[in-house]
């Protein structure tokens, strides 16, 4: 996502993107983590601060623009992307974020993500994704492993849960990624990559809830197993895993093969990661990918060139002007017949 | 001819005049009746009648040919003096088959006009319109002026060298009956002619043929010794100005679109397509080199949520919808309570419950507009009278949500979006101006800190350095806007949303009581029930009843002179397309035993049936001497 950068300003830091909120997230939660990340990035994309605008649904992620010392909008459940749609449509100067979790962007607003991401709005999405109902304290969300037990399925969940990058490739949005919690530099450079692509940018994010849904990630995304169990994707470059860089990805037909590099298997055998593909279908192999067996691929999963839908707005504006000529109101009131009554 | 308003007619060799005329073309949903309805009515206008129209329109797109759901109508009322309403009854039918005769026959009173297309009632046909013998033979249609034409063969017969085929041929023959009503009415065949050739520029055989059988129709009038006398309609004596026809979404666009002028703010209009209110979409999206954004959205929650959006980026942000989108944008129009953006709804009333009528009016959301949200949610509501009047109405709703930062109700209805009336073009110079204020100084500057007069919060826009803060839907701390779950400022601040919009009544006209000031019986009216009560209540005037009329155009706030207006009559009356809810609201605010006057029928109100309540209930004029 690109905005005009400021001139003639004092360089910002981290600290002036910190509002005089008290963060009230539990302690030991991811969500701290991404805040932190995200105000580290602002300074970094040098847009003033009075341009940028966190807008967010309900649940617990959607706490996060009251701290950030931005104009922010905390909305009403899974609604954010409608009033970043407005707000972006009519005013595409600012920078416009979107705030949302499993619950809010998946099940009650599951229908404007998919509109926004088809639209191509120049907004970036980040979408907590922590397998639970936090904020309403334990129930189970759409992206909840099916038989898990909570608060409401004592028994396990029957319902075969959502995968957010299926639904964002699906939609065919321009710029698709995942990123985890506590892999800081990670996160901080793909929330970089997705405030750059011009285009709405969606973001998955595998954040902790300790309190209701701990360790749900762990089993590849701690730090010892996370190289063996976990793929960078990066873009031109073949798909290589493992603390000893001795794994690959190769794609037989539409079949994902994990191989041991050696042996008569070389790079060359492996599929090369290309974010820029039309296509969707590669990318969406690779975004159903779970471990086990396969390493969960993360990163960058799809980054492509699409006209954003503020700018073919203002477009048809401007072609209407210049066919049309700027609008007369009196003219327009006294289109098709009139007549005149002395 | 007897005319159902009890008109005069002076005869003068073979022209007769009338004062007001009611004319409904009625066919099946291809054969053309809207447009043939709308070109007598735009030809009417333009030699200088008071018009007034409704159209029939089906709920089904295209039902089966010559079926009796299928069947779609115009009705035209024009006049030599000053009308309100669309005529309580035609004086003449124009029925294109046997479908259109059977669903509007019991509408014309006996002794009425019947133009049939005879071609048409052949076996299928009448099947299809459920008549097991042909009504223009067994008797059924005695008690009327039947006048019988083979339109159909008569269209081909004009058309016959045309170069269309049969099917386009047959398309024509809507025109055929309009230049036979032209001439039955002494009216020009110009403006129709140059309408022709604009819309067919593209296809010159089609336009030939159409102007070809308009002529056609005309002629037959004239040679036809079918029609003993034709009939004229003097001018009307309309207030001096320039006029043209104007449907009520119509002018609901223009004034939308003069709001966006008179405040200087671009207008976003955000909307999910629903009868009625997708006219205003449609026209809105033409608006583009006005600047005007048209954003169709995936649904109606969406689309009052790109509202917001909007409002909160400075534009006017503005959505439209009928009953049940209303009903999904609750939640939304909430949170546009709680942040306090000056966002306008364009409500168009359509029958319910639920799904309800779609195509058919009525007024039963006003207790939604007012209540149908969680907690203590006020937000303003403003009511257009006319099809005219909804431009001056769509100004005000954006002058008074811009003024107070309250969301505000637009309350229009499917009658009033789809009938027209001569509109007489407004001074823009004339026009209310809309102030905007931003807030820009970062010093005084706090989110939630109030106007001293409106109780308005400030309208601060992302992109004002130094006013980066924080809106949404929990509870707001007074004047700083943080999150609060502090009892008392709960109270203070419902209170403060409430006071807020109760104090628009000082910023709305009085109510105005047309009439004696005091008296036996006011007839209290408020959105399309405009025209059928004032007619009825002017025709008991006349006979020397004591009753005024007033109408509201301010439904939340009233006007501050309501209560003191109510109390100087005996007996107040409510005319309502619902059961009865400004009822509920006036006898709870006042204390007054008003009465209603209640129809649920999908239509509008006849005068007569008013007028019918009005004797019931008012006594003579005291006469002195």
């Amino acid at each position: 996502m690109t905005t005009e950068t400021a001139t003639e300003r004092v360089p910002l830091a981290r600290k002036d993107f910190v509002s005089d909120q008290e963060v009230r997230w539990c302690p030991g939660c991811g969500d701290y983590s991404i805040l932190a990340q995200t105000q580290k990035l602002m300074p970094d994309l040098g847009i003033p601060r009075e341009k940028i605008v966190f807008i967010s649904g309900i649940g617990c992620s959607s706490r996060l623009p009251y701290y950030m010392n931005t104009y922010g909008f905390h909305s009403i459940h899974g609604r954010a992307p409608t009033i970043a749609t407005g707000l972006k449509a009519s005013r595409p100067d600012l920078q416009v974020w979107v705030i949302t979790g499993d619950g809010d962007g998946l099940s009650i607003g599951g229908n404007h993500l998919l509109h926004i991401l088809r639209r191509n709005l120049d907004v970036v999405i980040v979408l907590f994704n922590n397998r639970i109902y936090g904020l309403t304290k334990g129930q189970y969300s759409p992206t909840s492993e099916i038989g898990k037990r909570t608060k409401s399925s004592p028994m396990g969940t029957i319902d075969y849960p959502v995968n957010p990058l299926s639904v964002a490739i699906g939609a065919e949005a321009s710029f698709v990624a995942r990123s985890l919690d506590i892999d800081v530099h990670h996160l901080l450079s793909t929330l970089d990559r997705a405030a750059h692509h011009k285009g709405t940018s969606f973001v998955e994010v595998y954040q902790n809830c300790n309190v209701f849904n701990d360790g749900a990630f762990m089993e590849f995304a701690d730090k010892d197993v996370r190289p063996d169990r976990t793929v960078q994707l990066e873009h031109g470059k073949p798909l290589i895993f493992g603390k000893e860089r001795n794994k690959g990805i190769r794609l037989n037909g539409t079949t994902v093969e994990v191989v041991d590099l050696g042996n008569g298997v070389s790079e060359s055998d492996l599929l090369v990661h290309d974010e820029t593909r039309e296509d969707p279908a590669v990318a969406y192999i690779l975004a159903r990918l779970q471990h086990p067996p396969y390493p969960v691929p993360m990163g960058v999963f799809r980054a492509v060139e699409r006209p954003t839908y503020e700018d073919l707005m203002d477009k048809q504006i401007a072609d209407a002007v210049t066919r049309e000529g700027e609008g007369d109101l009196e003219a327009l009131l006294s289109e098709g017949d009139t007549w005149t009554v002395e | 001819m007897s005319t159902s308003d009890g008109n005069t007619a002076k005869k003068s060799a073979d022209v007769l005049e009338l004062d007001r005329v009611t004319i409904r073309f009625a066919g099946d949903s291809g054969d053309g009746s809207q447009v043939a309805g709308l070109q007598f009515t735009n030809t009417a206008a333009l030699i200088g009648n008071d018009i007034s129209t409704v159209p029939e329109i089906p709920a089904e797109i295209r039902a089966p040919a010559g079926s009796l759901p299928g069947v779609s109508s115009f009705q035209v009322s024009f006049s030599s003096y000053d009308i309100h309403t669309p005529g309580d009854a035609p004086d003449v039918l124009v029925a294109m088959n046997p479908a259109a005769l059977k669903t509007n026959l019991s509408d014309l009173p006996k002794g009425g006009t019947v133009i049939v297309n005879t071609d048409e009632f052949n076996d299928v046909n009448l099947r299809k319109a459920a008549y097991e013998a042909n009504p223009l033979t067994d008797g059924a249609i005695s008690g009327y002026r039947v006048i019988k034409v083979p339109i159909t063969t008569m269209n081909a017969r004009a058309l016959k060298d045309s170069g269309l085929n049969t099917k386009q041929i047959d398309r024509c023959k809507n025109f055929f009956a309009l230049g036979l009503m032209f001439w039955l009415y002494e009216r020009p065949l110009e403006p129709t002619l140059r309408w022709i050739d604009t819309k067919f520029a593209k296809n010159p055989a089609v336009a030939k043929a159409n102007a070809d059988t308009l002529k056609a129709g005309h002629n037959f009038g004239e040679t036809a010794e079918l029609f003993p006398v034709h009939y004229r309609v003097p001018k009307a004596h309309l207030a001096p100005g320039r006029y043209r026809s104007i449907t009520g979404n119509e002018a609901t666009a223009l004034g939308f679109l003069a709001a966006s002028r008179l405040s200087g703010r671009p207008l976003f209009y955000g909307s999910y397509p629903i009868t009625p209110a997708s006219d205003i979409l449609q026209e809105l999206a033409r608006f583009k080199n006005f600047g005007v954004k048209t954003f169709q959205a995936e649904d109606e929650i969406a689309a009052i949520g790109s509202a917001i959006g909007a409002a909160f980026g400075g534009c006017l942000g503005l959505t439209g919808t009928s009953g049940p989108g209303l009903a999904l944008k609750s939640e939304a129009l909430g949170l546009a309570v709680m942040v306090e953006l000056p966002i306008v709804v364009a409500m168009i009333q359509r029958s319910g419950p639920s799904t309800g009528m779609p195509t058919k009016t009525e007024q039963a959301d006003l207790l939604q507009a007012m209540f149908g949200r969680n907690g203590e949610c006020p937000v303003a509501i403003v009511a257009p009278a006319t099809p005219g009047e909804c431009f001056d109405m769509a100004i005000e709703a954006f002058r008074i949500a811009i003024r107070h930062m309250v969301p505000t109700i637009f309350l229009s209805d499917g009658y009033l979006g789809t009938s027209s009336e001569p509109w007489r073009l407004p001074a823009l110079a004339d026009l209310p101006k809309i102030e905007v204020k931003f807030a820009t100084d970062p010093e005084t500057f706090r989110p939630y800190v109030r106007d001293p007069v409106t109780l308005a919060r400030p309208w601060a826009v992302p992109g004002t350095p130094g006013l980066e803060h924080r809106i949404g839907g929990l509870e707001k701390a007074d004047v700083t806007g943080n999150v609060s779950y502090d009892a008392e400022n709960h109270d203070r601040m419902v209170r403060f949303r409430a006071e807020k919009v109760a104090r628009i009544a000082n910023d709305i006209p009085d109510l105005k009581i047309i009439g004696e000031q005091d008296g036996s019986l006011l007839v209290l009216g408020w959105g399309s029930t405009y025209g059928p009560a004032l007619s009825a209540v002017q025709r008991a005037q006349a006979r020397g009843l004591s009753v005024s009329h007033a109408h509201l155009r301010y439904l939340n706030p009233f006007p501050s002179n309501l209560g003191d207006v109510l109390q100087r009559f005996d007996r107040v009356l409510i005319p309502e397309m619902n059961l009865g809810q400004l009822l509920i609201l006036i006898r709870s605010r006042y204390l007054v035993d008003a009465v209603g006057l209640n129809q649920v029928t999908g239509r509008a109100f006849k005068i007569a049936q008013i007028e019918e309540k009005v004797n019931e209930l008012a006594r003579s004029k005291v006469t002195v001497g």
